[in-house]
């Protein structure tokens, strides 16, 4: 019969649905108007802008410093040294204004670039490397190793264990303390640009210093020039600009004219050694596939005084370099503008022991109503009419983020951060659900009636699948 | 607890709260995890989980996750095309990021397609789907296993969730 009191919700468009009717809400929670993206939830400690689009630590340290000496001193350059020196040759405005460029762009993409966070293993996962742990040891709970040994390249790697991501990091991974993020090939936390280096950006911020380098060398170059043409009176020059002040009506003013290049030549003196030394010391890293993090700690070379214990190098440095700028660029893995599954993501039952399993919440049904639907769907792409459906037929491909997604809501809620009755910046949750169980694996449980597919028109080797509510009843579940 | 039957057609099929019970089934997960031994490229174990012991062949299962680690082996390779496009991407000032998709992102979407068409074919048939280890951070493979309950219930029509709950 098609006697549902609760509206039926298209599962497809439960990622893009906007509004809930709250009477199908038991629990109380104020129905949200509309879908929130992944970054709105994010866990660590960034800063995300444009809808997500672009993303920067939170401590943003000295990035507008960067920026501003970057754009006096270049502004600085332009104005007071390029117009002399343009006399000289065109070239110089020129290859300045395209190092600025680079400069710019470089920095911009280093800053605000997901620079290869990893996320946070979900509950079933942390769940899962724990009873991986136990089963290897004492019954009693107690925290995970803190390290796991592996061999790459016949090299002995400890793996360590997060206690804020709950996984064991991989390789070359570490949690930034700043961002409160585990990195991929994490190089180091940059204040100048005011996010972490690693994976994803490095190559960003190699060009970055590498630009910047020759950036502020040509401006000292440019600067030292002119200054050395005006202290030689290089009357051609002078007499020319002279001749027509009001062409560059600031050059006239000769001392106005002095102070700013000395301003310049003092910003770039005093960079230019911390700024080759960078660079100098990332070619290194470059050169031998090393991380700032692992060439600070010593990780490789500690034992025989060589970079020889590196499992990562190709042993050649053209590879090296190739490798690491010009490797292929991976993605960013926190999907940051992606759609969060339904805020009324199931919950475990938590007070209604007494209730028999279809007496579960109404919430409960729409989400595994549409799980249901989706089990089928993917299973021979095409959607089967529950039969308490009003007659909505739903012909339109799942795609499989979507099934996914639902089928995460159904069968383990607290994997997704976004359930949950909480505020907007919901963390995962921490209490497990079936609380009164104790039992991790009720995170697995899918709080539905038992739903008996129709006949199913695949072929299946099995029974068709069958979701029931958690056994918190004290019943026993036959296999 | 009696349900009202206009509510709920499949109740025909059951006869008391008790067989509903008992066709209560249980879901649980398998977390396929990477492989390192050669280096940080992305590899999965090919181990075969004991819990999909009953539940699926260990050659189905041994060639998807073969499949997949050629997959990401292809997105990850270091050859001329990599090579062309970070040249090219580091000539722009990598504004061409922006506007193209990567050879990375193409094979990604290649092996979201594998995926589905496995889940598909062999694996919902079993009670299983493979979830894509993009959407857990490439740190794993997710498989959930459903358990159906088979034997007591004869019946196989379809059924939703009744609305006896509503006030």
């Amino acid at each position: 019969m098609k006697n549902c009191e609760y509206q039926q919700i298209d599962p497809r468009t439960l990622r893009t649905s906007t509004t809930r009717t709250s009477s199908t809400l038991p629990c109380g929670r104020k129905s949200s108007h509309r879908l929130r993206r992944k970054w709105e939830v994010f866990p660590g400690k960034n800063r995300f802008y444009c809808d997500g689009r672009i993303m920067l630590a939170r401590q943003c340290g000295v990035l507008p410093l960067t920026i501003g000496l970057i754009f006096i001193t270049s502004g600085l350059f332009f104005t007071f040294d390029c117009p002399f020196l343009v006399h000289l040759t065109v070239f110089i405005p020129v290859i300045g204004g395209v190092l600025f460029v680079f400069v710019i762009v470089s920095l911009f993409q280093t800053s605000f670039t997901d620079p290869g966070i990893l996320p946070r293993a979900s509950p079933d996962e942390a769940a899962d490397i724990e009873r991986q742990i136990d089963n290897s040891g004492s019954s009693t709970y107690r925290p995970p190793p803190r390290t796991k040994e592996i061999l790459i390249n016949d090299q002995v790697v400890k793996l360590k264990y997060c206690f804020t991501c709950k996984m064991f990091r991989p390789p070359r991974t570490s949690h930034c303390g700043l961002c409160d993020n585990c990195v991929e090939r994490f190089d180091h936390h940059c204040p100048w640009v005011g996010n972490c280096v690693g994976k994803r950006n490095y190559r960003f911020f190699y060009a970055f210093i590498v630009s910047l380098s020759f950036l502020t060398s040509f401006i000292f170059g440019c600067v030292i020039t002119h200054l050395t043409l005006r202290s030689q009176g290089g009357k051609g020059i002078i007499q020319a600009i002279q001749d027509s002040p009001a062409r560059y009506p600031f050059f006239t003013n000769c001392t106005l004219n002095s102070f700013c290049t000395v301003v310049e030549l003092v910003i770039c003196f005093f960079s230019i050694w911390s700024i080759l030394g960078l660079s100098g010391f990332h070619t290194y890293l470059v050169a031998s596939n090393l991380t700032t993090n692992e060439d600070i700690k010593g990780s490789w070379s500690s034992k025989r005084g060589e970079e020889s214990g590196n499992p990562y190098t190709y042993n050649n440095i053209f590879t090296n370099c190739c490798v690491v700028l010009c490797g292929p660029m991976p993605p960013s893995l926190i999907d940051r503008r992606g759609f969060l599954p339904a805020d009324d993501a199931p919950q475990t039952v938590t007070s209604d022991a007494e209730l028999p399993p279809f007496m579960a919440k109404n919430d409960t049904n729409m989400c595994t109503q549409g799980t249901k639907e989706l089990i089928e769907s993917m299973a021979h792409s095409t959607v089967i009419q529950s039969t308490c459906t009003p007659g909505t037929p739903k012909t339109a491909p799942v795609t499989q983020e979507s099934l996914l997604s639902t089928v995460s809501i159904a069968v383990s809620p607290p994997s997704k951060p976004s359930t949950g009755c909480s505020d907007r910046q919901a963390r995962r949750p921490t209490d497990m659900p079936c609380p009164q169980r104790g039992n991790k694996r009720a995170a697995l449980h899918v709080h539905k009636p038992m739903l008996r597919l129709p006949s199913p028109p695949y072929s299946l080797g099995h029974s068709p699948l069958i979701f029931s509510d958690a056994p918190d009843m004290g019943f026993i579940p036959l296999n | 607890m009696v349900i009202r039957a206009e509510f709920a057609p499949w109740i025909h099929q059951f006869h008391n709260l008790q067989e509903l019970r008992h066709s209560a089934s249980l879901a649980t997960k398998v977390f396929i995890q990477r492989d390192y031994s050669d280096g940080t490229i992305c590899k999965f174990q090919t181990k075969f989980p004991a819990e999909l012991d009953s539940r699926i062949e260990r050659s189905l299962f041994e060639e998807t996750v073969k499949t997949l680690n050629c997959y990401y082996a292809e997105a990850e390779k270091i050859g001329g095309q990599s090579y062309l496009e970070g040249c090219l991407a580091c000539a722009t000032a990598y504004i061409i990021f922006l506007c193209m998709e990567t050879r990375y992102e193409k094979i990604l979407k290649k092996i979201s397609m594998y995926i589905q068409e496995q889940n598909e074919k062999i694996y919902a048939p079993r009670g299983l789907i493979l979830t894509d280890p993009i959407e857990r951070g490439m740190r794993v493979i997710e498989i959930s296993i459903f358990e159906d309950s088979g034997s007591t219930s004869s019946s196989s029509s379809g059924s939703s969730p009744t609305s006896s709950t509503a006030q």
